[in-house]
Order: structure tokens, then sequence, then C-alpha cells
């Protein structure tokens, strides 16, 4: 089956209680089995400017890349598979986009921002991120953070400095330790993972995760399974119950069937017919 | 405002600290930066180490030991307000920075740009104090008018007590064989009905009550009309009807 059918994706996002406007950019291709979320920061709308250049040069560059090629493929410059590569490589031309133009118009000096992007094919989730937004799974009663945050709290708490219930009462959120724009190279971090079907992933900005407990996100997740639009509404409006302090974003995307490539020649000639 | 720490000896306040230096050594010897000349304080007693806007509280192996709000302490995650006490001294922590989960003015996200030392040299210092126990994600509320509503007697626990903003609410189930049987709305969420059948979702939110269609072919009815897709406020005995299954909605007095 392909990605497109194979994949149930919603998204939203709200600018919470308190911000007057939305510098989070969130952008869906079913098509290609594409998710890219980014949350922006920066004086007057510099923030926004940022996510917006990071979501449209993903998605739009790796859209392109892909109808030139499976992103099971090797790619021929780093010999990683095309999927992977595109993530990478996408990520870098997105900083580099940012970088130039905080460079060159002084109202954008030092912006900069967050993403985390996943790319769905052949019964895996290639997932690349930079700084503090995330992407969980729920996989049957599982819920459980898969991206760690590239901050100084997540650093802090990886070095056993302070427990992760601690971290909680920590006055140090909010450090970023890598972001996009901000410099002229980035390095994101980039997995694979074998996807399940039934798996739930929820890509989100910070403005969830600081406001809703995990636990609780993840027994809305698993309550609402059956209605993603609710889920994802459900989790808006929790943040935002709970102060909604910043600007919230939600993807949600649930794998409802397999999705592998066609392997062989049949495959091939099975899915050209299907086309 | 850098924190601080405030040194006083009965009541009597000796000198304020600001905590300006990553490391700050409390001791009897000079080369300390906070020193308390007594005998009953070791050379080198404790120090505190700062990053950023958290402050960490450690023992140096002290002969007489020292005391955190009123417990025997090894290492501590400061607080604003916490009290050491090294012999018959006390310092009072005070870190007037918002937390900023709680405060209105919430800190925009800051990209911290060199590679945070402090946070490796802390861990030198700190090192593998605590465990990460991982919550598991609990499951879910799903009741299922046939088999698992609790039973009336059953209270939840004092601490799953509902928001301060809303009063706490009970579903009485009012046909079938779960007749009479009550479900307290005690989480932000619940969900009635039979997966695969017909479930609904009803939201505690700070302005009230609410349910909404999650799945199925028909929608729940409130007081024998359909609540279609969008959420619907619930009122006090207010009838709803999922599923078969008719039950009242009404506020706990």
């Amino acid at each position: 089956m392909n990605v497109k059918d194979a994949l149930e994706i919603v998204s939203q996002t709200h600018s919470g209680m308190v911000r007057s406007h939305n510098e989070d950019s969130v952008a869906c291709d079913a098509e290609h089995g594409l998710v890219v979320l980014a949350d922006g920061m920066g004086g007057y709308n510099a923030g926004e400017v940022a996510s917006g250049i990071a979501v449209s040069v993903m998605s739009s560059e790796i859209r392109h890349m892909l109808e030139h090629g499976s992103p099971a493929d090797k790619d021929q410059a780093s010999g990683d598979e095309i999927g992977v590569a595109a993530l990478r490589d996408n990520v870098k031309k997105a900083n580099l986009s940012i970088f130039n133009a905080a460079q060159s118009q002084p109202q954008y000096a030092g912006m900069g921002t967050t993403i985390v992007s996943g790319l769905f094919y052949d019964n895996r989730v290639a997932v690349a991120h930079v700084g503090d937004s995330r992407m969980y799974r729920l996989r049957g009663d599982t819920f459980e953070p898969i991206t760690r945050d590239h901050s100084l709290l997540q650093e802090q708490i990886d070095s056993g400095v302070i427990s992760k219930e601690l971290a909680k009462l920590s006055k140090n959120k909010n450090l970023v330790t890598r972001a996009v724009g901000i410099e002229a190279d980035v390095v994101p971090e980039v997995h694979v993972y074998d996807t399940q079907v039934g798996d739930i992933y929820l890509f989100c900005s910070d403005g969830l995760n600081d406001m809703v407990e995990d636990e609780d996100i993840g027994a809305t997740l698993q309550m609402l399974q059956n209605n993603l639009a609710l889920a994802a509404k459900q989790l808006i409006e929790q943040a935002n119950d709970n102060g909604g302090r910043d600007n919230v974003s939600v993807i949600l995307i649930k794998v409802r069937d397999s999705y592998a490539l066609s392997r062989g020649w049949w495959g091939k000639l099975k899915s050209w017919f299907k086309n | 405002m850098p924190a601080k720490l405030i040194l006083s000896m009965d009541g009597a306040v000796i000198k304020e600290y600001p905590l300006t230096k990553e490391r700050m050594t409390i001791g009897r010897k000079p080369h300390n930066d906070i020193i308390i000349d007594n005998l009953a304080v070791s050379s080198e007693h404790a120090a505190v180490i700062t990053i950023l806007n958290d402050s960490f509280f450690e023992d140096l192996g002290s002969t007489n030991g020292s005391v955190v709000n009123g417990v025997p302490t090894q290492k501590h995650f400061l607080q604003s307000n916490d009290v050491i006490e090294i012999g018959k001294y006390k310092l009072k922590y005070l870190n007037d920075q918002p937390t900023q989960t709680t405060a209105a003015d919430f800190e925009k996200t800051m990209v911290l740009r060199a590679p945070p030392k402090p946070a490796a040299k802390a861990d030198d210092q700190l090192s593998h104090t605590q465990t990460n126990a991982a919550p598991l994600a609990p499951k879910p509320d799903t009741a299922q008018f046939n088999t698992t509503a609790p039973k009336p007697e059953v209270k939840p626990a004092a601490s799953a007590a509902p928001s301060a903003q809303q009063p706490a609410a009970v579903i009485q189930i009012l046909n079938g064989p779960n007749l009479g049987r009550e479900l307290e709305l005690s989480k932000n969420l619940t969900t009635l009905g039979k997966p695969g059948v017909q479930v609904a979702v009803l939201a505690r939110r700070p302005h009230g009550y609410f349910i909404t269609h999650v799945e199925g072919g028909s929608f729940p009815l409130v007081n024998g009309s359909s609540v279609g897709e969008q959420p619907h406020q619930l009122n006090d005995h207010d009838i709803i009807e999922l599923a078969g299954v008719k039950m009242e909605f009404f506020f706990k007095t």
C-alpha cells in the first residue's frame, strides 16, 4: 500500500493564550509521507519568518528529491538512504537560508528555529530534529518521547546532574543548545525507526509538552486514537486550559496499514500498473 | 538579579553572598568564598554550584555534615527559600528568577550558543545522584458499561481532586445491568461507551464539562437531542444517551 493510504495525518496549530502571534509553522505532505514542524524564535515577526523558511525549504526540497528517487535507495554522495540524506541535507539547506536572511536583513538578526521532521517510507520513519521540538510514539500502552531535546536541561538530565522529576523545578527551561539558522552550519540529529501498524506518532512544539504532562498527553492519545482530529484538538485545548503560555502545534500520524516499498521487478511492475 | 545566600546566626544576618561564581565554596579556611570561622565548620565544608539560574548544594564530606531544610543532606537542588544549616549558622538561598512554568511572563526560547561547559563541570561534582524512572503511560479511563464501571462506594484518592475551578461531577448509569453505578469524573478526560460501537469523551475544562463524539455511527444524545460533532457543554442533571445506555450527569455537592 502506498504511504498516502497507509497513514492518517492531522495537524493543528494555535498561538496559545498569551502570545499575540504564532511563530510555529507546520506542514504535512501525505503524498510523500512527510511532516515538518518548526518553532521559531526572534524578535518582531522574525520567529515566524525563520520557522516559515524552514518548513517551506524542507517540504519543497524533499518533495523534489523524492521525485528523482525512492527514499530507500542509496544516496550517491553520502551512502545513506535518500530518505535520511534528504532530511539531513535539507535541514542544513534551511539553516543556510535562515542564516543568510538573518545576516542580510537587520530586522531578522539572530532569528532561528527548532525543527522536527519525519519521513515515513518502507514501514519506517526517519526523524531529523534540532532543538526542543519533539516526536513521541504511542505503541500499545507505551507512550514515550523518541527524540531527545538539544537543551541544557536534557544535557543535565543525561549527565545525571538533575533528575527528570527535579528538572520540572528548573529555572533553566527553554535554553536550546542547537537551533536552525543561528550559525552557518548545523548538525541535525537523524535516526530511523521501524513502525508498526497501530502506532501513533506525535510531533509537537514545546508549547505542548511544557504545559501538559507526558502522561496526560499519552492518555489523551490512547483514549482518542480512533479520532485523531479530536485528539489534536483536545491536546491543544489542554495546553491552553493549563495557561497556554506558548504557541502550541501538534501533528499526529497514525499507521493504519503496512507501507512497505515494492521489491524486485514484479513489485515494481505491479506498482507501475497501479499508477 | 543573581541568586544569593544570606548567612545568619541566631536570627541575626551576618552577610549576603550573591552567587556570581559557578562554584562557591563554604568553609573555615580563608581561601573559601564564604568563610565561617567556627570550629564546628570543616576547612572546606560545602560548595554551591550555579548553572545559569539553577543552584546545587553539595557537602564536601565535612566532619559535622550539613542540614538542608531540617534534613541531613549530601547533595541538593536548591529552591528559593531553602535553608542550609552548618553548625549554628544558617544560609538561606534566595532566587527571585521566575520559574518559567509558573510565572506569567514565560521566557521565550533562547539559544545557548557555546557548548554548556558548566553542565559538564557540574557533572564532576554531582555525579549520578538520581535515577530516571520513566513514567509509564497510564491506561485510559475507558468505562465499559458491561464490565468495569466502578462501584459507587469506591472513591478516588484524595489526590485526584478535580481542578480548583470546577466542582466535582459524576455520571450515574440509569438503566441496564449497571443501573445505579456512578463514575466520578476525576480526570481531565474520561471516555464513555463501547469501543467500535460508540464512544464519547467527557472533558473537564476550567469553564465546565464538555461531551464530544469520538467514534461510532451515531452521535450521543443529551436530553434527547443529538450533540453532533461539536463539543457540548453539560449542565447539572443532563441526561446522556450513548450506545443504548442512559446516564445522568450531575455536580457533586
